[in-house]
């Protein structure tokens, strides 16, 4: 086994261009389980914590570009305001001790339709910038996962970047699970609202395949705020719309039975965290007046 | 591969670990320094639990490589001058400790706790622990010692 430890951007992807079956390296908690466990025997590593452009975040064009290899305790302490969905489901990953070392690009590397950082990705429509020593391409987050476990990450290439539009309302994510630290999402809910936009985003972890969008819910909910003229008035959303929004979050899963739950409790589970998330991110958008 | 790091405020230096190492493997095994346990390997048990450059991590999901340059902190940096550190002796006092196994790590992560937060509420506790489990204790006692670690920090 080799690990190349590039400390620049270009190294990184100049060592990825010349090494294509190479694994990329950041915080390890997904990665270092496999090794110890000696699941995966990769010929050659990329160890890409000392690069120091993956750890950094700025803003661009509006928007927030957090480095791949930010970790969940700084996105936490540094981006709750500005990403509050990210942060609240960053807030629930594992313990302190992995939020220390894993990162959001190392959770959309591993792809897997329970990463908690997803929901909230796709609820605010983030998009993946991807890179490879011939060139730099965006995907949005929803067409980065295929399939549990896999991505359109081509050989030469490394997730350099996740843009994420800054909040401009309430933003929630729910997770369902055994215990509340240490756990594996059995189902997860991710909303995003964006009051001057009129527009409503989620996004279903843990239920299907890949993160998934509940779309009917989103335009449901639009038209309900729409026609009560609810964006303005700040009133009162009526129970019914709330539990037809969560019905249709719910619709909106393809779950499979498996050791952490059934696919009839993830629908119920959905349903219900979907109406929570609603009424939470309203009270918020109530309360701000 | 050859290796160097600081551990515990000394230089080290390491021949022929494998690359595929965790730091927690060159502690233990290559640097006779066995207070850091290996219960889990995968993040689960915080009885791993070290400081990387000032940061609590589970050394397990550390590739040994990526701790080169970098300055380790683990359980038996904590003591001075061969006296136990006050936490250890809050863990003993309260009766924190029955077989032992997961008592380095929680004391590497107290110590953090209480570096960030010298008061922690009770929540406060239970949520910066919530990565290292005992099969012992019950927690209770674990949580006495960490309130009497924060009372002697009020007090002072
Ligand atoms: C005890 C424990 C609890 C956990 N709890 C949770 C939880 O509650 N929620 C959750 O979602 N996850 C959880 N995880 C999983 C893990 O912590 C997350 O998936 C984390 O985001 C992985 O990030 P990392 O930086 O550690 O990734 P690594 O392990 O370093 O890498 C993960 C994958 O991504 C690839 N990769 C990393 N960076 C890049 C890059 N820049 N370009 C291309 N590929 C890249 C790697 O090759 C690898 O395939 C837990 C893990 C453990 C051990
Ligand atoms: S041995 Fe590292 S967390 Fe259990
Ligand atoms: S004292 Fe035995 S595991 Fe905690």
């Amino acid at each position: 086994m080799e690990v190349l430890q590039p400390t620049s951007w270009g190294e990184a992807l100049a060592a990825k261009e010349e090494h294509p079956g190479a694994v990329p390296l950041a915080g390890g908690t997904d990665l270092l389980v496999e090794l110890n466990f000696d699941r995966r025997r990769p010929e050659t590593i990329i160890d890409l914590t000392r690069v120091a452009e993956l750890n950094e975040w700025s803003h661009v064009n509006g928007g927030v570009r957090l480095g791949a290899g930010v970790d969940y305790t700084r996105v936490i302490a540094e981006l709750a305001s500005e990403l509050p969905g990210l942060a609240i489901a960053s807030r629930t990953v594992g313990s302190p001790q992995i939020r220390n070392r894993g990162t959001v690009g190392g959770n959309l590397g591993t792809s897997s339709p329970a990463g908690d950082a997803l929901p909230p990705l796709v609820a605010s429509g983030a998009r993946i910038e991807l890179a490879a020593t011939s060139g730099t391409r965006v995907v949005p987050v929803e067409e980065f996962c295929i399939a549990p476990k896999r991505n359109v990450l081509a050989p030469d290439e490394l997730i350099a970047a996740i843009h994420m539009p800054v909040a401009t309302g309430p933003q929630q994510f729910s997770k369902i699970g055994t215990r509340n630290a240490m756990v594996i999402a059995v189902a997860s809910f991710a909303l995003t609202l964006d009051p001057p936009a009129r527009s409503v985003g989620t996004g279903i972890g843990s239920a299907g395949p890949v993160p998934l969008r509940a779309t009917e819910a989103e335009r449901f909910l639009e038209g309900v705020l729409d026609e009560e003229g609810l964006w303005d008035s700040r009133g009162q959303l009526s129970e019914g719309a709330v539990a037809r929004f969560g019905q249709l979050a719910s619709e909106a899963s393809r779950p499979i039975d498996d050791v952490r739950g059934s696919a009839a409790y993830r629908r119920h589970s959905l349903g219900v965290m979907a109406g929570r998330t609603l009424a939470w991110a309203w009270d918020e958008y109530r309360g701000t007046l | 591969m050859h290796l160097q790091l600081t551990v515990n405020g000394n230089p080290r230096e390491v021949d022929g670990a494998w690359e595929g190492e965790s730091l927690l493997y060159v502690l233990r095994e290559r640097l006779g320094l066995p207070g850091s346990k290996n219960a889990c390997e995968q993040g689960e048990c915080g009885s791993c639990s070290v400081y990387l450059d000032g940061v609590l991590v589970c050394s397990c999901l550390v590739l040994a490589a990526q701790a080169a340059g970098r300055d380790v902190v683990t359980v038996e940096g904590l003591a001075e001058n061969g006296e136990l550190h006050p936490i250890q002796k809050d863990f003993v006092e309260a009766g924190a400790v029955q077989c032992g196994f997961c008592t380095p790590g929680l004391i590497v992560a107290t110590h953090e706790l209480l570096a960030r937060n010298p008061r922690p509420t009770d929540p406060e506790i239970r949520e910066a622990l919530a990565g290292n489990l005992c099969r012992c204790t019950g927690y209770e006692k674990i949580l006495d010692a960490v309130r009497a670690a924060a009372v002697r920090n009020s007090r002072a």
